[in-house]
C-alpha cells in the first residue's frame, strides 16, 4: 500500500509550548520556510496539563509584545507560602528563607492549555500548518538512517487491527528536519533515544506523576495572585513529592500534587495520596463550599542536566521534555522547554540557510540560560534520594548559600522502573474511601477529563509479555499498575476464583505513567487514533 | 440533484457539561467544540449519495459565530464541495434557524436539506420540521436509511413499535438518525484540500430574518444530584420502601 506524501522543511510532533515556539520562531526567522505541526490532542491544548506559574523568560524573547496581544498570561503572583505539613498541623517556612530558584513575585500563574492555544494562533497567523487530532506514530529513516519524517497514525482500523469500512491510511509527512516535541516520555522520542544512543554517558531518566484538579472556591477562600506549595505529609520522610495550590483568575484554584515515580512501595497510590492530601486541615479548610470542576494526570521529568540526552542527530531535534528539559527545584518547565524550541529554531534556521551541522545545537544550548540554570539546579532532585529532611539541609546549603555552585555533582543512582520492593517486605497502606465532597474515586475523576477513545481499535497499551501482570507482578508486587495509574486503566479482577488482567485503554489520559513504572518496561505506550484521549479545557 | 447539509457547533459529547454560576446557561469558555454528531451523519449520507452519482453537489451551512466555520470545514474536509456560513452572534432558537435556512433554500434551490435529528446541546428537535413547514415540503425525520429514487425518497425511520418506511417527494427535508451511517475521518489530505474549497459568508441581518428570540428563558441549572442506594434486607421491605418512601407501588 502506498501513503501520500506531503513534503516540508520543518515538521513538529507535538503542539505543546517547545514544539509551537519552534514554529513560531523559525516563521519569524524566515516566512518562506514551510512548517507543520502535528497534534495528537483533539485540539491544540486538549493534552496540555501543568500547575503551571510561568516564567514569562522566554515568551518575553519569543514575542515581546505578549501583553498587548491578549495572550493569557495575566495573572500576576502577588503572595507566596511554603507550608511543611505534619498529619494535622502546618509549619510557615518564611519565603526570605526559600532559595531564589522558588520565588515567583516576577511570575503569572497561567493555564498552560490556554497559553498553546493562544501561542498556536499566533504560528498560524505566521502561516504555520497545525494539524490537531494526527498523531504521529512512527519514525521514517533515510537510506543514510538520517530521520526522514513521519508517519500519521492509520485512522479506523478495528480491535483486531484489521481495516474498517471508514479505514484511512497514515499519511508520511517527510523534512528536511523534525522537531520532537512530544513532552515528556513522547513514544517517538524513546525510541530515538535508544536507536541514537542518545542518553549514552547520562544518568537513568527520572520522573514524577503529577495531579491536577481545578476547583472553584468559595469567594471568600480565594485570593486572586497567591502561590502556595507544601511537603510533608501525607508522604512520608522516604517518598519524594509535594503540592501546589495557585489561586487562578475566575476564583479557580488549580491544585496539584507531584510524587516522584522513585518511590519504593508498591502498596502506593498516587492518586490516593493526592485526595487525602485534600482532607489536611489547612487545605480542605480552602476548599469547603467549593466545587471540583477539572482533573487530569501527566508524567514530568525530574532528571535534570544529568539525565538530559543529547539533543540532536541526523535530520531531527529532540526538544523541551521529550527530551526533559524541566528545572525541578524551580518546579518549571514551560519557559525552559520554549527556550529550547527557540534554540531549536535557530539551530534549523542556520541548518537549511549555510548548511551548518544540527549539532551546533549543542553549542547553542550550553550558551544559553537553560542551561545556567539546568545545571545550577542539578544536585537538588538527588539529594531527596536521602529522604526529605537532609534533602531540605542540603538544598538549603547547595542552593542558599552556593547557588547551585558546589564543585560536584550528585547522580540519579537508578532509573524509576527500578526502585520499587516486594510487596511483602513494604508495608500496605490503607487509604480512606472517597468522601465525594473533598475526595473522589478514579472513575467520576477520568469523567471530568473529557476522555474517550474509539472502542473498536486495537489497544494503544502493549505488553510485551501478556503473562506478567498475573504471573509476576502480582505475586510479587501486588500488580502496581493498578494504582500508579491515574485513570484505573488497569485492573485486576477475580473471575471464578482466578485473577485476570483488564486493560480499559478507553480510560488512558495519556500521562505515560505506566511506560515509565512498570518494573519489567512490560507496557508499551503507543498512540491510538487521532483525537483520542482527553479533551482539556484550561489545564 | 443538489443537496444542502445544515452543521450545527456544539459543546463536544465527550465534555462534561457545567452550568454558568449565574444560571444563565452553560460554560463554553475552554470547551472543546465539535460538530453536532447526527449532522456528521446527515454530510457523510450526502456525500454518499454525490459518489453513488445521484447527486451532482453537497453544500454544508452553518448559522453561528466566526468560530462555527470549522464546523463547515470538516464537512468540507468529509466531502462537501463548498460552504456557506451565516453569520449571528449568540444564540438562536430553531425558527429562527429554519427561516435563514429558508431564505439559503430560496438562493440555492436544492433538492434535498439533511440536517441532524436534533443538536445535542438545547435538544430541541424542531428545526427540520419547521422548515418543511415554512417551506411546504414533505419531510421524512429520524432516517436511518434513505434510498434515493427517481422523484422521491424511501426513508425507513427508527420508531417505537419498530421501523417504518415512508415514501416522500423530493424536493424534501430529512433529519438524520446516528444509526443512519458511520461518518468517515477527514484524512489530512483532505484537510488540506478543504481549505482552499469556496466557504461563502453572509450576514443573518442582510438576509432579512429576524432572529429575535420568542422564548425566555428563566433558569438553567444541573439535575438534582443522585442519591446513594441502599440496600434492604427482604423482599417484603423492598415492597415496603417502595410503598412508603419512594412511593412508587
Amino acid at each position: 500500500m502506498t501513503r501520500e506524501v506531503m513534503e516540508y522543511d520543518v515538521v513538529i510532533v507535538g503542539g505543546g509550548p517547545s514544539g509551537l515556539a519552534t514554529a513560531i520562531k523559525l516563521k519569524q526567522l524566515n516566512s518562506e520556510i514551510n512548517v507543520c505541526v502535528l497534534e495528537k490532542g483533539a485540539e491544540i491544548g486538549s493534552h496540555i496539563l501543568s500547575g503551571n506559574v510561568f516564567e514569562t523568560r522566554a515568551l518575553d524573547e519569543l514575542i515581546p509584545n505578549w501583553k498587548e496581544l491578549n495572550s493569557p498570561v495575566k495573572t500576576k503572583v502577588t503572595k507566596e507560602k511554603f507550608l511543611f505539613l505534619g498529619k494535622k498541623k502546618s509549619l510557615s517556612w518564611p519565603t526570605w528563607l526559600l532559595p531564589k530558584v522558588q520565588q515567583n513575585h516576577k511570575n503569572y500563574i497561567i493555564s498552560l492549555a490556554n497559553l498553546c492555544r493562544w501561542l498556536a494562533e499566533q504560528a498560524e497567523a505566521l502561516g504555520v500548518e497545525i494539524f490537531p487530532g494526527f498523531p504521529a506514530s512512527e519514525v521514517l529513516y533515510n537510506e543514510d538512517g538520517s530521520v526522514k519524517g513521519v508517519v500519521t497514525q492509520d485512522m479506523g482500523l478495528d480491535k483486531k487491527g484489521e481495516r474498517k469500512d471508514s479505514y484511512e491510511p497514515g499519511m508520511e509527512l517527510h523534512a528536511k528536519v523534525t522537531v520532537f516535541s512530544e513532552g515528556c516520555r513522547g513514544h517517538l522520542g524513546k525510541n530515538l533515544i535508544k536507536k541514537f544512543d542518545l542518553s549514552n554517558g547520562k544518568n537513568p531518566q527520572q520522573y514524577g506523576i503529577g495531579f491536577k484538579e481545578i476547583w472553584k472556591l468559595d469567594e471568600k477562600n480565594h485570593q486572586e495572585g497567591l502561590v502556595m506549595h507544601t511537603a510533608g505529609w501525607p508522604l512520608d520522610n522516604n517518598t519524594y513529592g509535594g503540592s501546589f495550590i495557585y489561586h487562578a483568575e475566575n476564583k479557580e484554584v488549580y491544585l496539584g500534587y507531584v510524587i516522584g515515580l522513585d518511590y519504593k512501595n508498591p502498596h502506593l497510590s498516587p492518586f490516593d495520596e493526592f485526595q487525602r492530601f485534600k482532607t489536611h486541615p489547612a487545605i480542605s479548610k480552602m476548599l469547603s463550599g467549593g466545587k471540583r470542576i477539572s482533573y487530569g494526570a501527566r508524567a514530568l521529568i525530574e532528571g535534570g542536566i544529568q539525565s538530559l540526552p543529547r539533543m540532536y542527530m541526523p535530520g531531527a531535534l529532540l526538544i523541551g521534555c521529550d527530551a526533559g528539559t524541566l528545572n525541578m527545584p524551580k518546579i518549571k518547565g514551560s519557559h525552559t522547554a520554549m527556550k529550547s524550541g527557540l534554540i531549536a529554531a535557530e539551530t534549523i534556521f542556520e541548518h537549511l540557510n549555510d548548511k551548518k551541522d544540527l549539532s551546533i545545537y549543542e553549542e547553542k544550548f550550553k550558551k544559553s540560560w537553560v542551561y545556567e540554570e539546568l545545571y545550577a539546579a542539578r544536585n537538588v532532585k538527588p539529594s531527596f534520594s536521602w529522604g526529605l529532611i537532609l534533602g531540605i539541609i542540603f538544598t538549603g546549603i547547595d542552593q542558599i548559600l552556593f547557588r547551585g555552585k558546589l564543585p560536584f555533582t550528585l547522580k540519579h543512582k537508578h532509573a524509576d522502573h527500578e526502585t520499587l520492593k516486594p510487596a511483602n517486605e513494604m508495608p500496605v497502606i490503607e487509604y480512606p474511601k472517597p468522601d465525594n465532597v473533598l475526595t473522589f474515586d478514579k472513575t467520576s475523576s477520568v469523567y471530568l477529563t473529557g476522555t474517550n477513545h474509539e472502542d473498536n481499535q486495537p489497544v494503544h497499551l502493549k505488553l510485551k509479555d501478556a503473562e506478567l501482570p498475573i504471573k509476576y507482578n502480582l505475586e510479587k508486587y501486588d500488580e502496581p499498575a493498578q494504582r500508579y495509574c491515574p485513570a484505573g486503566v488497569y485492573e485486576v479482577q477475580i473471575e471464578n476464583e482466578v485473577p485476570k488482567f483488564v486493560i480499559n485503554a478507553q480510560n488512558c489520559i495519556h500521562c505515560k505513567t505506566c511506560d515509565i513504572k512498570e518494573p519489567s518496561q512490560n507496557i508499551t505506550w503507543v498512540t491510538p487514533e487521532g483525537s483520542g484521549g482527553p479533551k482539556y479545557g484550561n489545564m | 440533484m443538489k443537496i444542502l447539509v445544515a452543521v450545527k457547533r456544539v459543546i463536544d459529547y465527550n465534555v462534561q457539561i457545567r452550568v454558568k454560576d449565574d444560571g444563565t446557561g452553560v460554560v463554553t469558555d475552554n470547551v472543546k467544540m465539535s460538530t453536532n454528531p447526527p449532522d456528521d451523519n446527515a454530510i457523510e449520507e450526502a456525500v454518499k449519495i454525490k459518489e453513488s452519482g445521484k447527486a451532482k453537489e453537497v453544500v454544508a451551512i452553518t448559522i453561528g459565530d466566526d468560530k462555527a466555520q470549522e464546523t463547515v470545514r470538516k464537512a468540507l474536509a468529509v466531502g462537501a464541495d463548498r460552504g456557506i456560513h451565516v453569520k449571528v452572534e449568540g444564540i438562536i432558537e430553531p425558527l429562527a434557524v429554519s427561516k435563514i435556512l429558508k431564505k439559503i433554500v430560496e438562493k440555492e434551490s436544492p433538492d434535498l436539506v439533511f440536517m441532524g435529528k436534533q443538536a445535542i446541546d438545547d435538544d430541541c428537535n424542531q428545526t427540520g420540521q419547521m422548515l418543511a413547514a415554512i417551506l411546504n415540503w414533505p419531510q421524512a425525520t429520524f432516517a436511518s436509511k434513505i434510498d434515493v429514487k427517481e422523484k422521491s425518497l424511501e426513508v425507513t425511520r427508527e420508531i417505537d413499535e419498530g421501523l417504518e418506511t415512508i415514501e416522500v417527494n423530493i424536493p424534501a427535508i430529512v433529519t438524520c438518525d446516528l444509526r443512519l451511517n458511520e461518518p468517515r475521518y477527514a484524512s489530512l489530505p483532505n484537510i488540506m484540500k478543504a481549505k482552499k474549497k469556496p466557504l461563502e459568508q453572509l450576514n443573518a441581518s442582510d438576509l432579512g430574518v429576524d432572529t429575535k428570540a420568542r422564548i425566555e428563558q428563566i433558569k438553567v441549572e444541573e439535575p438534582p444530584k443522585r442519591k446513594a442506594g441502599i440496600k434492604v434486607a427482604s423482599v417484603s421491605e423492598l415492597v415496603q420502601k417502595l410503598k412508603n418512601e419512594a412511593k412508587v407501588i
